[in-house]
């Protein structure tokens, strides 16, 4: 099962990387968006899968009886989750705030804080 | 619940004895912090009381950093574990003295940004949470460098980037969504692949304990293998677009000069130091075999970034944008003792972060006196300053040399450790790439002296006459709350330079611990390290 959803991983990797390398802000956050979900995919596999084996330990037993689903990654993912998202929802605001501002939402068009044609410092003493 | 009659012996799973009073120092800094950005958050709207809590907050940190420093050079390094699991299944904290030291000076150095942002930081920023994401920002400092577990030390670095975000955007100003846009989109990018790395390391060694993992490596029979090569490989990457080395540094001096100057000081003084930090922890402690594997890499990536550093500083005006360029030329030197690895180039690249810390905080706030003083922070446009004010001249003459490593300041030191290293492992490539690196950026703070201090007025100014500030604009003068701070970064960095022994005693304390982590395991996992 590791190896189909390895894949998977592979190609929102891809999708997220091509995504990033647009000019378009919106389709930048998007492929940010995707990135997020294929670290947190590759965490859980790394974590190994298994199949509906919940890590409940029953009731009269201090460890389990049979081998479980490993709670870590489970534990890692979630936390993982809840920041890419709340990372997610500032850069939304943060671009929408830009393309007010600046009119655009072209990367190459932002040169507001590096201005292109640029003075040279002064020359000679 | 489980009542059975099994019995446990809970001393195998979690500490049952108590925590001795004074180990509570480890978490001391983040709670302190957590605490004060809390409160100043539900007291944002009181203005006034926003800087003396701030302050105070900040304070409070400083001393708790000192109380640990002092506990950890007494008594070695100390490891406390959340909710009493043992390691390796309770998150760690491990302060060695590379963490206390680089924890105090961080400290520090967000104190004297506190005060100075009393005066540079108007009603409106205050409101909008200047000293709540002041406070949050040095929790996830504090926490990264203190914090012995990897994916804490993922979490960490989400803390101090949300942060950040925030002092970023406080103004609210075009230029400043620009920068942020840039800013947020290639740091966010950074901590992903640093949670793709940390996801691949968990699969491998299946635990995220700093010190397991370390063991776990140095027991493999191939401990340079591929797949560790290519996850130190994600690491560098990852922390190098953190730490703004040469290929990915684009985001540094596209954003850092945009926001308030004290947030820019914060910034350059703190945010590429726990980048670099995290570097050394995780390939020099962790993955040892790897970054022999990566030296060369490592060494060229730091060329460049020395390079880059120092040809970009000379091709600014803006003088915050040429700082900036400084601060990517620092991280040079810090990653040029990564290349190298030995006990006396690790010395040298701490005690180069505690001064790189320092100085690039103070220069930044001297900027900020400048522009104030000035009407402006553009080289052409600046000019008789030294008629102003001899001393502030004397200041930023002095905080110029120290960053370029000239003696007798606190830049000098470092540099004379990492060529010496650099030489003694072969790299004369690299030790002169220091030395070249440090002569332009001589020649870069000498042309903003005296452009902005020597001559006597701004561009067009006919020789042998003084015209004060910019003509029609009122000249300012800055307060004591911008005086007093810079003052003290600048009795530090000539105070390191005089007397270097104890920085470098801390430094090579810190680099042995890194290097030969027995001490970092024993205060893990106990006795037979």
């Amino acid at each position: 099962m590791e190896t189909g959803v390895t894949i998977l991983i592979g190609l929102f990797f891809s999708v997220a990387v091509y995504l990033m390398l647009s000019k378009q802000l919106v389709r930048m956050l998007l492929g940010i968006a995707i990135l997020g979900n294929a670290v947190n995919m590759l965490i859980f596999t790394n974590g190994r899968l298994t199949r509906e084996v919940p890590p409940l330990i029953p009731e009269d037993l201090y460890v389990p009886a049979t081998a479980t689903a490993n709670p870590l990654p489970q534990a890692l993912v979630l936390t993982a989750i809840v920041i890419s998202f709340s990372f997610f929802a500032f850069l939304l605001v943060l671009a929408f705030r830009a393309y007010q501002e600046l009119g655009t939402d072209e990367v190459n068009e932002m040169r507001l804080a590096e201005p292109e044609n640029d003075q040279t410092p002064p020359q000679g003493y | 619940m489980a009542g059975s009659s099994q019995s446990v012996d809970l001393a195998l799973a979690m500490n049952v004895l108590p925590v001795p009073a004074g180990d509570w120092l480890v978490v001391a800094p983040s709670l302190i912090t957590i605490l004060g950005g809390s409160l100043c958050l539900m007291l944002r709207k009181n203005t006034d009381l926003q800087p003396k809590l701030g302050i105070g907050f900040l304070a409070l940190l400083v001393l708790a950093n000192v109380g640990l420093l002092i506990r950890v050079l007494d008594t070695g390094m100390i490891t406390m574990v959340m909710g009493s699991w043992l390691p390796p299944f309770g998150i760690a904290f491990t302060v060695d003295t590379l963490g206390a030291t680089l924890s105090l000076i961080g400290s520090v150095v967000a104190f004297c940004a506190g005060v100075y942002g009393a005066a540079t930081v108007d009603n409106t920023g205050r409101r909008y949470g200047f000293y709540p994401f002041l406070l949050l920002l040095m929790t996830g400092v504090c926490g990264a460098f203190l914090t012995g577990d990897v994916f804490n030390l993922y979490v960490w670095f989400e803390v101090l980037l949300i942060s950040s975000y925030g002092l970023l955007v406080l103004g609210n100003d075009r230029i400043q969504l620009d920068g942020a846009v840039k800013y947020g989109v290639l740091n966010l990018v950074g901590t992903n692949l640093f949670l793709i790395a940390t996801g691949l390391l968990y699969g491998i060694f299946g635990t995220l304990n700093m010190a397991d993992i370390a063991m776990k490596v140095s027991d493999l029979e191939n401990p340079a293998s591929g797949t560790l090569a290519t996850v130190a490989a994600l690491y560098f990457l990852a922390f190098a677009m953190k730490a703004a080395a040469f290929p990915v540094n684009f985001w540094l001096p596209a954003s850092y000069h945009t926001p308030n100057v004290v947030v820019s000081a914060v910034f350059a003084g703190l945010l590429t130091k726990v980048g670099v930090y995290a570097l050394i922890r995780v390939l020099v402690m962790i993955l040892p075999a790897s970054r022999g594997y990566l030296a060369d890499v490592i060494s060229v990536v730091a060329i460049a970034t020395l390079m880059t550093g120092a040809f970009g500083a000379l091709a600014q005006s803006e003088v915050r944008r040429l700082l900036g360029y400084l601060v990517i030329a620092g991280i040079g030197a810090m990653l040029a003792g990564v290349a190298v690895g030995s006990v006396l180039a690790m010395s040298g690249a701490i005690f180069y972060a505690v001064h790189s810390i320092i100085v690039m905080t103070a220069l930044y706030m001297a900027a900020g006196v400048m522009s104030m003083m000035g009407g402006s922070s553009d080289l052409r446009r600046l000019g008789g300053l030294y008629q102003q004010n001899a001393a502030f001249a004397g200041v930023f003459l002095v905080l110029g040399f120290a960053v370029s490593g000239l003696p007798p300041f606190s830049g000098f030191w470092p540099k004379v450790i990492l060529v010496d290293a650099a030489f003694q492992d072969g790299r004369a490539w690299l030790g002169a790439a220091i030395l070249v690196s440090g002569f332009l950026t001589t020649v870069a703070m000498g042309r903003v002296w005296i452009y902005a201090f020597w001559r006597g007025g701004p561009e067009g100014t006919p020789d042998g006459q003084s015209v004060s500030g910019m003509p029609g604009e009122p000249v300012q003068l800055a307060g004591a709350a911008m005086w007093l701070p810079l003052g003290i970064l600048t009795a530090l960095v000539v105070y390191i330079g005089l007397q270097p022994e104890w920085m470098l005693e801390l430094s090579t304390q810190g680099a042995s611990g890194v290097v030969k982590p027995f001490g970092y395991l024993r205060s893990v996992f106990g006795g037979e390290g």
